[in-house]
């Protein structure tokens, strides 16, 4: 009997090993023979530890599993059961091109990778130049999916167009934003897409070496990266001869030591270098002159992830989805007070208030959504008047918001605003690179100012204000630059929130 | 997991060293393995890192005291990092910190008198689709209410 249980963190974090372990011990009783597979997550994280059984050749689910269940598990019975995983609305609502193999097959073998699809985009990739490569890109329309949306193809173009004796693919795997999971997701649940990816861009660019740079928040992930690092290169897909190609790449995955600022890709290059990760003025940019001073492509998990299979399916196969000039699916991470919480992979298009309402469920809690912060702690609380707004990079950025790395994180009325705005101010206090002044002296007085705010002080809401203005003009990377985005989204639109306590001190 | 603690001595120092120097940017994965054989980063390596990769020693403190994750002393026997993060906070999370702490009578970054557990402020797991998270040594927890951070802590102690 062929059973699959997740070994992605957020299934281990509700409980995966204990499900195993009562699977194995009822099977033992009943003297059936289990193969259990270790496979990533499906992204419904409300139904984690999702297990499936194969039934006639088709998986059917069952979750979220508890080690009570494993008997109903076996009999393939019970309250639990879900039917057909495939045909489960979340499933059949996607688009998954990115994460089309994420929950299906075993992330650590090669052999599923490559029956699955892995490795076509690569050997495709082989045969052409690297104009070609470049090219490629350029017209799947790919952006930037850490943040800032920059298109991939010319990134790549101009580490390609450099002349130099070393180049180098560094992956920025530091994902520190709060209500995002896609990176770590993939990592566990389908490794061998992130090396093909970073494979073919160095092919591309020219680069034999490439890093991964992964938070060491992530030790699941860190373990699963490197071990299928080892596999691809005992395989010949990395080494100096991939897949027998006669070019060469090979990659090392390196840990980050916990400081969110190391995902701003110069502060990232430095750290790697083993020094403090302290931003670095642009120009020169990274792909000029990167890690050890040398051109660099730096891009997030999911923009290398996706290029597999942008090369297995063809550029304008990927380009033909999507909204405007945002191209392709977005890897929503829908998160915090939501009650299905999960990935889910789509076109860029749908609007807000579907992916919270219709997709998400609404909130846990059952008390109607307040807030979301979309694109992580720097990024706009977006209230339900705005819920029409459709996904996408220039609808968002209209709208006073951004997409960042799409995480969604949903707040019920509960939420106080004052306390989050209070709180993006003090996290960008806490880490800070130190380098300019507003960043770093602003965020500490922006704590003081919502204090005042909230003791009542009638000056201190122009003052925050000012200082917002200040930080976003006067800083040097977005840590400092858009801090003012949540903060001031929270003033702006619920004002309420900043009025009671100064009411209440009348 | 327990933190591994082996006994410092200069030649596991140096062996450590050594095994890292030829990397490209080896100080940060250096630093790692020493906090992972001694659970600290040691003052005796000082020196020896900043002979080795041919930096001062105000370079090396300044990098060692820039990242969050270095110590410059032993933690207790576990660590538990609890996210304070904004999904987390969505539900619940800050009160469930605030309530842990006091429990233990810590503040952030704290030892329990027993010296089991240090509690430590982490932002973000990647496990805000289940949140509120933490994390005991390796191990993540999801959905975390005041029974799961009882049951880890007990953990720690036994
Ligand atoms: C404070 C700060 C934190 C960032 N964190 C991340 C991160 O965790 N992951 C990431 O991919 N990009 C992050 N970025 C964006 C990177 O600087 C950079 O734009 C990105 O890695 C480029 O890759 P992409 O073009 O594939 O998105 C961050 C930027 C800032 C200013
Ligand atoms: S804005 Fe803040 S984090 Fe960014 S460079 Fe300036 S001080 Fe450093
Ligand atoms: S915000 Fe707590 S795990 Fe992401």
């Amino acid at each position: 009997m062929k059973i699959w249980v997740p070994m992605d963190s957020a299934a281990k974090a509700l409980g995966a090993e204990a499900v195993v372990e009562a699977l194995k011990a009822e099977a033992a009783k009943q003297g059936i023979e289990l193969e259990i597979v270790r496979n990533g997550s499906r992204g419904m994280i409300w139904l984690e530890p999702l297990v499936e059984v194969e039934i006639d050749g088709a998986r059917h689910g069952y979750g979220p599993a508890e080690p009570g269940d494993a008997a109903a598990i076996l009999a393939g019975s019970g309250a639990k059961a879900l039917g057909p995983v495939e045909e489960l609305d979340w499933m059949r609502r996607q688009t998954r091109l990115t994460f089309a193999r994420v929950g299906v097959i075993d992330p650590l073998s090669l052999a599923d990778y490559e029956a699955h699809g892995g490795l076509a985009g690569l050997r495709r990739a082989l045969g052409l130049s690297g104009q070609e490569i470049v090219d490629e890109v350029k017209t799947s329309g790919l952006r930037g999916r850490g943040g800032a949306g920059f298109p991939t193809g010319i990134k790549w173009q101009t580490v390609h167009d450099a002349q130099a004796p070393q180049k180098y693919i560094v992956c920025n795997a530091d994902e520190g934003d709060s209500g995002t999971f896609a990176d770590r997701m993939i990592m566990e649940g389908d490794p061998f897409t992130l090396i093909e990816g970073m494979a073919i861009a160095g092919i591309g660019v020219g680069a034999t070496r490439g890093y991964v740079y992964i938070r060491s928040e992530y030790p699941d992930a860190i373990k699963v990266m490197r071990r299928a690092v080892e596999i691809a290169r005992a395989e010949g897909v990395l080494g100096s001869d991939v897949l027998g190609s006669g070019r060469a790449f090979d990659m090392e995955i390196r840990v980050g030591a916990g400081a969110y600022v190391c995902g701003e890709e110069t502060s990232l290059l430095n750290s790697l270098e083993g020094k403090r990760g302290v931003v670095r003025a642009k120009p020169p940019l990274p792909a000029l002159e990167g890690f050890l001073g040398r051109p660099t492509v730096v891009n997030n998990v999911i923009s290398l992830a996706t290029v597999p299979v942008i090369f297995e399916k063809g550029a304008q196969h990927y380009a033909d989805f999507g909204l405007g000039r945002s191209r392709g699916t977005v890897t929503l991470q829908i998160a915090g007070n939501v009650a299905r919480g999960g990935l889910f992979e789509t076109a860029f298009g749908m609007s807000l208030g579907e992916v919270v309402n219709y997709i998400g469920g609404g909130t846990a809690s059952g008390r109607p959504v307040k807030a979301v912060q979309v694109g992580g702690p720097l990024g706009a609380y977006m209230p339900v008047s705005k819920f029409d707004t459709a996904i996408g990079y220039e609808e968002f950025d209209a709208e006073g918001g951004l997409i960042g790395h799409a995480g969604l994180v949903v707040f019920d009325e509960s939420a106080d605003m004052l306390q989050m705005a209070r709180f993006a101010m003090e996290f960008c206090a806490v880490e800070s690179c130190g380098k300019c002044t507003p960043c770093r002296i602003g965020a500490v007085r922006g704590v003081e100012t919502i204090d005042r705010i909230a003791q009542g002080d009638p000056q201190a809401p122009a003052l925050l204000t000012d200082l917002c203005d200040t930080m976003r003009d006067g800083s040097l990377c977005a840590l400092g630059g858009f801090t003012p985005y949540p903060v001031m989204s929270a003033l702006t639109h619920f004002p309420d929130d900043f009025a009671t306590a100064k009411e209440a001190a009348e | 997991m327990p933190t591994a603690r082996s006994e410092i001595t200069a030649d596991e120092i140096a062996q450590i060293i050594e095994a890292h120097r030829g990397l490209e940017g080896p100080l940060l994965p250096m630093l790692h393995a020493l906090q992972e054989a001694f659970g600290f980063v040691p003052a005796e390596a000082h020196q020896p890192i900043c002979d080795a990769l041919n930096i001062t020693r105000a370079e090396l403190h300044g990098v060692i005291s820039f990242y969050h994750d270095f110590r410059k002393a032993p933690a207790g026997r576990h660590v538990l990092k609890i996210c304070r993060a904004e999904a987390c906070q969505s539900v619940g999370g800050a009160a469930l910190a605030e309530a842990t702490l006091k429990k233990l009578g810590l503040d952030w970054h704290g030892t329990s008198a027993d010296g089991a557990v240090t509690v430590e402020p982490v932002y973000c797991l990647g496990l805000c689709a289940c949140a509120p998270a933490a994390m005991i040594d390796d191990r993540v927890v999801g959905r975390v209410d005041d029974a799961k951070i009882e049951a880890m802590i007990e953990e720690a102690r036994a």
